[in-house]
């Protein structure tokens, strides 16, 4: 059995017996007799570290060293060894929230590093130091929507990722909110003409690009038709496509979030990953959870602090703007140490990457028969949706005894939907994507 | 001494370049995205890996972590993270959260165990694993009451009593469950007032919550007596797991009478706090409330564990994909590596730490309530404050000695509060000099108070100016022409 317990036995024995307390049972006096455990838990014996490391040993993961071929929210991208070795350092992993401002000026520092880089990346003005996931963003910006017009009703784009939708209804079941989805176009896109008949009394609308589907959409012209309509914008990015692709500030989005996972996460089997939320300054004041401010000490030097903090559960309780206490710190300095370590021009190249590459693969599926594109008209970054005639899910097993993972069958989420939900990203080789291609046009014979 | 670190931006040089990635391996296709989507030049910094390494390594030294040195910091138990948790989580690092079931069938077997160990440690039938922080467990907990209610047609039941000791996190998790918080006073010693509660419990009753061992480090002596009122009157009581560290093998809440509860992993369980998450806080309930857990479950199905998405009265989804599983992986392997007697022995440590604390710090701080405590206790300046010391002068002058200070001004029940858990991983050395400083301060605190009012002084900063932050935000660093590419 492993014990972390610092002192042994006999010092215990001592420290009891110097605070003048009989033994170890007198400590624990007030548990009424009734709610005593009587018995050991029913928990295994503890185990050694050799014991343990062979019970994670045995756990068959070897799907994780598969080509893969799906993304639907999670990517797989390379990770400068770099990012991880900083991130080994314990005086980050091992330190609690920075209250204490003096002795957390690194985490500080980093954080309102973080809070800068998504904003120059998404060209928003502000930025939280995270919350929990892309689909936690999603929910509390209703909430952020809904301080900041008074207004219940929030339009979304039915081409946002499902657990996302899911995730904002459970959010909104018992607070007032009036959700109103947004059905999209035969080309992928967010329907503006049934938008329209909608945006009577509503907070705002929130639309991805790329959506869950792959397809850029038109933030410029969503942006504009919100402001057009009185109600606010908010664009959920991949912050890795931004790379590449025109920012949501730059074209008037007042709310930027997302997933930030792509910048150096690992996949992980879903978590943790990086919830971020930027926005436009005026709404700086309706953003969640924690924020690192600059300030100076007595002295004049520069110092971090979290700031904004009557905002927050501990000062306002239940009048807080959520109630969230914590943010995904050491996420957030992933991200960040990612994006020191591509800087702009290894960004741009993997934005390029995954952009060529799953239009590679793109071409090679759509010339097997058996699979047609469904928004060939649509521009894409490095996923899309192809129909296949037959069964996704009995395709996808053959193509895992060939070695590979294939595409997201879009009936997980929506019975009965013939689609394929592909994604390459800049770790495939070309070797990997032809062997792919061969493995598909065999499988579907 | 105190000499400026440079922002990350500002060590930027245009050209350098870190990591890169191998060339192009497909043929290059033009014209794939319209003019009008493309972006320009990211203002982003351009650096080389030694820089990138001698930052987030000047950064690191600027911060303290639990591997620097004692941090007492109250609610947050701040234990000893084991080194061999923090690798098996690369067994797991590059599986995709939506493979099929097969594929992810490890996954779900360490989920399903977690959860079978957690139900074994707090008495409770099942956990979702899905909440990735304690308060997301508080809400999600709280959507499960509120369905309850609702399954049985109770819509009246919209109160919940929430004793003004509590977690901040508890009155704004019950806002954003759609509940109305309503606050109960405590005794002064940070327990629950009895007859209050009688008196505060009637048909709109939809719960309680409640933090057991109390923000103040007491074990509530009534507890048997509370639920059973909460229940006669028709609610369901929630239990805050932030101090379970106190009492695990001691005392399960599932038998005291709590129907809901959360548990910080990175708090009892042993996982990095990340310098503020990642986290998780999975959500236990009793029987009878498991139909309105989060979707998808993970169940067990012909002997394999699987997530079951067939729950018509669940509440939903409260996160994407499988909870923070990292997390859970690290608390899975303490667990598995303490067992049951482990589990008992750390928290036995932890009281005793506590106490061994309190009994040499009561002297020359005030105590606001006498008696042994648990994991953790509450002091105050007392008399220190005729010196014009406060809490704060206190806190600041520890970090000067090489700790990190107590929660400061928690419970606001207590006034100018200084709450302390050591946990038992810290050493009676380790203690003997956290005593020691706290006396030093104390007496420097009678003898030169103003020394006491201008630290810390060894940090890289002194204390920050929070006013003007908060007055005049500075949220992101400016973008300056040498920014440009």
């Amino acid at each position: 059995m492993r014990s972390y317990v610092a002192n042994s036995k006999r010092e215990m024995a001592e420290m009891l017996n110097a605070i003048g307390v009989t033994d170890m049972d007198a400590l624990f006096m007030d548990i009424p007799w009734d709610a005593r455990c009587k018995r050991q838990l029913s928990l295994d014996d503890g185990k050694s570290e050799i014991e343990v490391r062979r019970k994670f040993d045995a756990y068959d993961t070897s799907a994780a060293r598969l080509p893969l071929f799906m993304g639907a929210g999670a990517y797989r991208h390379y990770i400068p060894a770099v990012v991880p070795a900083l991130l080994a350092r314990s005086e980050f992993y091992t330190a609690y929230t920075p209250y204490q401002a003096e002795m957390s000026q690194g985490m500080l520092q980093g954080i309102f590093e973080y809070q800068t880089y998504m904003c120059r990346l998404t060209g928003m003005d502000v930025s939280n130091a995270s919350v929990y996931d892309g689909a936690t963003a999603c929910a509390e910006t209703m909430i952020a929507l809904r301080a900041a017009t008074r207004k219940n009703k929030i339009l979304y784009s039915a081409a946002l990722h499902p657990e996302y939708i899911q995730t904002m209804r459970t959010y909104a079941r018992f607070t007032g909110f009036e959700l109103v989805e947004i059905p999209f176009t035969e080309n992928g896109e967010t329907d503006l003409m049934y938008a329209v008949r909608h945006t009577q009394a509503a907070a705002g609308m929130i639309a991805a690009s790329p959506n869950f589907y792959g397809v850029i959409e038109d933030i410029a012209q969503m942006a504009d038709f919100s402001h057009t309509a009185g109600i606010l914008f908010v664009t959920v990015s991949n912050p890795l496509s931004l790379g590449l692709l025109k920012r949501p500030g730059d074209v008037g989005a007042d709310f930027c979030v997302g997933e930030g996972q792509p910048l150096g996460i690992p996949l992980s089997a879903g978590g943790p990953y990086l919830g971020f939320m930027a926005a436009n300054k005026t709404y700086m004041r309706n953003l969640p959870g924690r924020i690192v401010g600059q300030t100076e000490d007595a002295w004049g030097n520069r110092a971090f602090v979290l700031t904004l903090q009557a905002r927050e559960q501990h000062i306002r309780r239940e009048k807080a703007s959520s109630n969230i206490c914590s943010n995904q710190s050491l996420c957030a300095l992933t991200a960040a140490m990612y994006l020191g370590a591509m800087g702009p021009a290894g960004l741009k190249e993997v934005a390029l990457q995954c952009l060529q590459k799953a239009h590679y693969l793109y071409d090679g599926i759509h010339s097997i028969p058996a699979f047609a594109a469904r928004y060939p008209k649509s521009a894409f970054f490095h996923e899309f949706v192809t129909d296949y005639k037959g069964d996704a899910i009995a395709l996808n097993s053959k193509l895992k005894e060939k070695g590979f993972i294939g595409g997201l069958p879009l009936c997980r989420y929506f019975k009965g939907d013939t689609g394929l939900l592909f994604c390459a990203t800049e770790v495939l080789t070309r070797s990997e994507i032809d062997g792919f291609l061969n493995a598909l046009e065999v499988a579907v014979k | 001494m105190r000499k400026p670190y440079k922002l990350i931006f500002e060590k930027h040089c245009i050209d350098r370049r870190a990591a890169d990635l191998p060339a192009l391996d497909v043929p290059k296709m033009d014209g794939l995205v319209p003019q009008a989507c493309l972006g320009e030049a990211l203002p982003l910094p351009s650096l080389s890996e030694m820089d990138l390494v001698r930052h987030y390594t000047g950064l690191s030294r600027r911060n303290f972590g639990v591997d620097n040195g004692s941090y007492p910091l109250g609610s947050c138990t701040m234990k000893y993270n084991p080194k061999l948790n923090e690798e098996l989580t690369a067994h797991f690092n590059d599986l995709h959260p939506l493979l099929d079931d097969d594929a992810l069938s490890a996954a779900y077997e360490l989920q399903f165990a977690l959860d079978r160990a957690l139900c074994a440690v707090c008495g409770m039938d099942k956990f979702t694993l899905q909440p990735a922080a304690g308060a997301h467990g508080e809400l999600t907990g709280l959507m499960v009451m509120r369905s309850y209610h609702n399954m049985r047609q109770d819509f009246l039941r919209a109160e919940m009593l929430i004793p003004d000791a509590a977690h901040g996190t508890n009155p704004a998790s019950a806002t954003m469950a759609g509940f109305k918080a309503v606050e109960l006073k405590s005794l002064p010693d940070g327990g629950v007032d009895v007859e209050a509660l009688k008196q505060a419990v009637s048909e709109k009753t939809a719960g309680l919550m409640l933090t057991n061992p109390n923000t103040l480090g007491l074990f509530e002596k009534n507890i048997l007596e509370i639920t059973q009122i909460v229940h006669d009157a028709g609610g369901l009581v929630y239990y805050d797991g932030a101090n379970i560290n106190a009492i695990m093998g001691k005392a399960r809440p599932g038998d005291m009478g709590f129907d809901v509860m959360h548990v910080n992993l990175h708090k009892s369980f042993g996982t990095p706090h990340g310098g503020g998450g990642p986290g998780a806080g999975p959500v236990g309930v009793k029987k009878e409330l498991i139909p309105f857990l989060p979707a998808p479950l993970i169940m067990k199905k012909n002997g394999r564990a699987r997530p079951d998405y067939d729950r018509p009265l669940s509440i939903g989804r409260v996160k994407a994909f499988n909870g923070n599983f990292g997390v859970l992986v690290k608390a899975y392997a303490y667990i598995l590596s303490l067992g049951a007697d482990g589990l008992r022995e750390a928290s036995e440590a932890a009281v005793l730490n506590a106490n061994y604390l309190r009994h040499y710090l009561k002297d020359v701080y005030e105590l606001p309530y006498d008696g042994l405590c648990m994991h953790e206790f509450v002091l105050t300046p007392g008399a220190l404050n005729e010196q014009g010391i406060h809490n704060v002068d206190i806190a600041k002058a520890l970090i000067d000695y090489g700790y990190h200070p107590p929660t400061i001004s928690f419970p606001l029940i207590v006034r100018e509060a200084m709450m302390f858990e050591p946990t038992e991983t810290e050493s009676r050395e380790d203690l003997d000099g956290l005593i020691y400083a706290l006396r030093q301060i104390a007496e420097t605190a009678k003898t030169d108070p103003d020394s006491l009012r201008s630290a810390p002084l060894t940090t890289p900063v002194g204390r920050p100016d929070e006013t003007r932050a908060a007055r005049n935000p500075i949220v992101i660093a400016p973008l300056s022409s040498s920014d440009r590419l």
